[in-house]
């Protein structure tokens, strides 16, 4: 898991403008980049045949959600996603929610927001402000989906396509 | 239950009588260690997280009398919250902001309670929490005394941070590791120490032990032995700043396993990410050590005592103070990339709405 990180974060770059969603005008900016990012993400994924998310944001880019999904054994599993930029973004990491997965795993809280603190809060600490939520996805939902899908999966805690 | 206020508070008395509440907390005035115990009454202190450690400082706190307490939590009581202090079977399923102020106004109705049942981190909520740390004193009209964080994840206390250093409010952060096995609490004063995102200080201290900023609910493990400690630590700290007494320690640790507790200075990290952190810095940079505010009652006392003693002048000075000490990069260097960072590139005249689109396009391919 550690080598997808560091190869995401290597094939991403960084976000330039340091602002959250009370920082007005420079907001903007930042969401501009966010957006340009997460359009560049997308791409990539596209042309590597591993397209794994949908995303979008209301208008002032503060709610976001969509789908994703993971292949485990040429099924495919998806699931709602939503997050919330929270006040004090980016000094404060972005929490992923999968609320059909709530209560189905440990590897979670309550409301489905997954598990992210040991692996994900410190690699946010040491990059941020220069972080997104392109950078999130491919840092903290993909490998924690990589990693809880089969297993939840195999034990028939999840059904594809539910 | 008791749910109203009496209408007047009970006097805070010296006497000793079995039936006066007050008579022990007052014997240290008597002692000479607190010069004026009951000023307590006068401080509010906001509590965010009342959890193993937030409950139990509660606890301590309303047993002291002081004056107010603002609650925030989001959590409801649980029996899996049962091996730490406080909380009782019968609380469960109740917000623990409610069950908090139920027990707290039995054991000592003199105490002022408000309570928020929310999660601090969200964008509405967040401008509430900064509405009650400018304006949660005992009449309303003033910042509280002081903040506490008591929660168990980074992202709130990276919330409570962004709070203080733009309100430059002075608190205090306190954590038990997910072992359960070590803990910590650390006085941050914007400007002058450390602030959560100088360093994020648990790594920096726990020699890169990074389970520290772990949340509680997955598979943290927990003991109210540990939980208790760190508590009464941040209790002591506490009321040796609200009442000036002793001294405040900047960073003190606790492990459990050697019983080792470390007792430093952190000073600020001048490269810190949070830009009111280093406007703060710049606004002390200036201030001379004697009228900076973490040693604002160190300074006090030692004109007091100068004043009084002045033969025992020599014997009783401080040595110079050293908390100007501030964090080496070390190993700890933020980022370590040797070649240039690459940046997004957003086009002048790219609107949000045409990347926006332009998303919603791509993605329906």
């Amino acid at each position: 898991m550690e080598q997808n990180i560091s190869t995401s974060l290597e094939s991403l770059p960084f976000i330039k403008t340091n602002a959250g969603p009370k920082d007005g005008e420079q907001w903007i900016e930042r969401l501009k980049e966010e957006y340009m990012l997460l359009i560049q993400y997308i791409q990539m994924n596209k042309e590597e045949d591993h397209d794994w998310f949908n995303v979008e944001s209301n208008a002032d880019g503060t709610k976001w959600n969509g789908k994703c999904w993971y292949i485990h054994n040429f099924v495919r599993y998806e699931f709602d996603l939503q997050f919330e930029i929270p006040a004090t973004y980016p000094a404060t990491p972005i929490e992923m929610e999968l609320p059909e997965l709530d209560g189905k795993t440990h590897k979670m809280y309550r409301g489905g927001k997954i598990c992210l603190d040991i692996h994900f809060a410190p690699l946010w600490a040491k990059y941020q402000p220069k972080l997104g939520i392109a950078h999130a996805l491919a840092t903290a939902l993909g490998p924690w989906l990589a990693a809880e899908i089969p297993v939840l999966a195999d034990q028939g805690i999840i059904k594809p396509n539910m | 239950m008791v749910e109203q206020k009496p209408p007047a508070l009970r006097v805070m008395s010296s006497d000793v009588h079995d039936d006066n509440p007050y008579s022990r907390l007052m014997a240290l005035k008597r002692m000479g260690v607190v010069k004026n115990y009951e000023a307590i009454r006068g401080h509010s202190v906001l509590i965010v997280g009342v959890g193993g450690i937030g409950s139990v400082v509660a606890e301590m706190l309303t047993r002291c009398g002081i004056g107010k307490l603002l609650l925030f939590d989001y959590d409801r009581v649980e029996l899996a919250n049962m091996n730490r202090m406080f909380y009782l079977p019968t609380h469960q399923g109740l917000a623990k902001v409610e069950a908090a102020k139920k027990s707290l106004q039995e054991i000592n109705p003199d105490v002022q309670i408000e309570t928020h049942n929310m999660n601090i981190c969200t964008l509405d909520n967040y401008e509430q929490f900064c509405e009650r740390i400018r304006n949660g004193n005992l009449e309303g009209n003033g910042r509280v005394s002081i903040v506490l964080s008591c929660v168990d994840n980074y992202a709130a206390r990276m919330t409570i941070n962004s709070a203080c250093n733009e309100l430059d409010q002075i608190w205090f952060e306190s954590g038990v590791s997910e072992t359960a096995m070590s803990g910590h609490i650390q006085w941050l004063i914007p400007g002058e120490t450390a602030c959560f995102a100088c360093a994020p200080p648990l790594v920096v201290s726990e020699a890169g032990d990074e389970n520290q900023i772990k949340r509680e609910g997955v598979c943290a493990a927990s003991l109210p032995t540990t939980m208790g400690i760190i508590a009464g630590f941040l209790s002591q700290t506490v009321l040796k700043y609200l009442l000036d007494f002793g001294e405040v320690s900047q960073f003190l640790g606790y492990n459990a396993f050697t019983d080792y507790f470390p007792r430093y200075p952190l000073g600020p990290n001048p490269e810190c990410t949070d830009r009111k952190c280093q406007e703060r810095q710049k606004q002390y940079a200036h201030v001379p050590e004697e009228e900076k505010r973490m040693n604002a009652s160190r300074v006090k006392r030692e004109k007091e005592e100068k004043a009084l003693q002045v033969q025992q002048q020599k014997d009783q000075a401080h040595t110079e103070n050293e908390w100007g000490i501030t964090l080496d990069g070390g190993e700890d260097e933020q980022v370590q990339e040797k070649k240039p960072e690459a940046f997004v590139e957003v086009k002048k005249e790219q609107t949000l709405e045409e990347l926006m689109k332009s998303m919603k396009q791509l993605q329906a391919k």
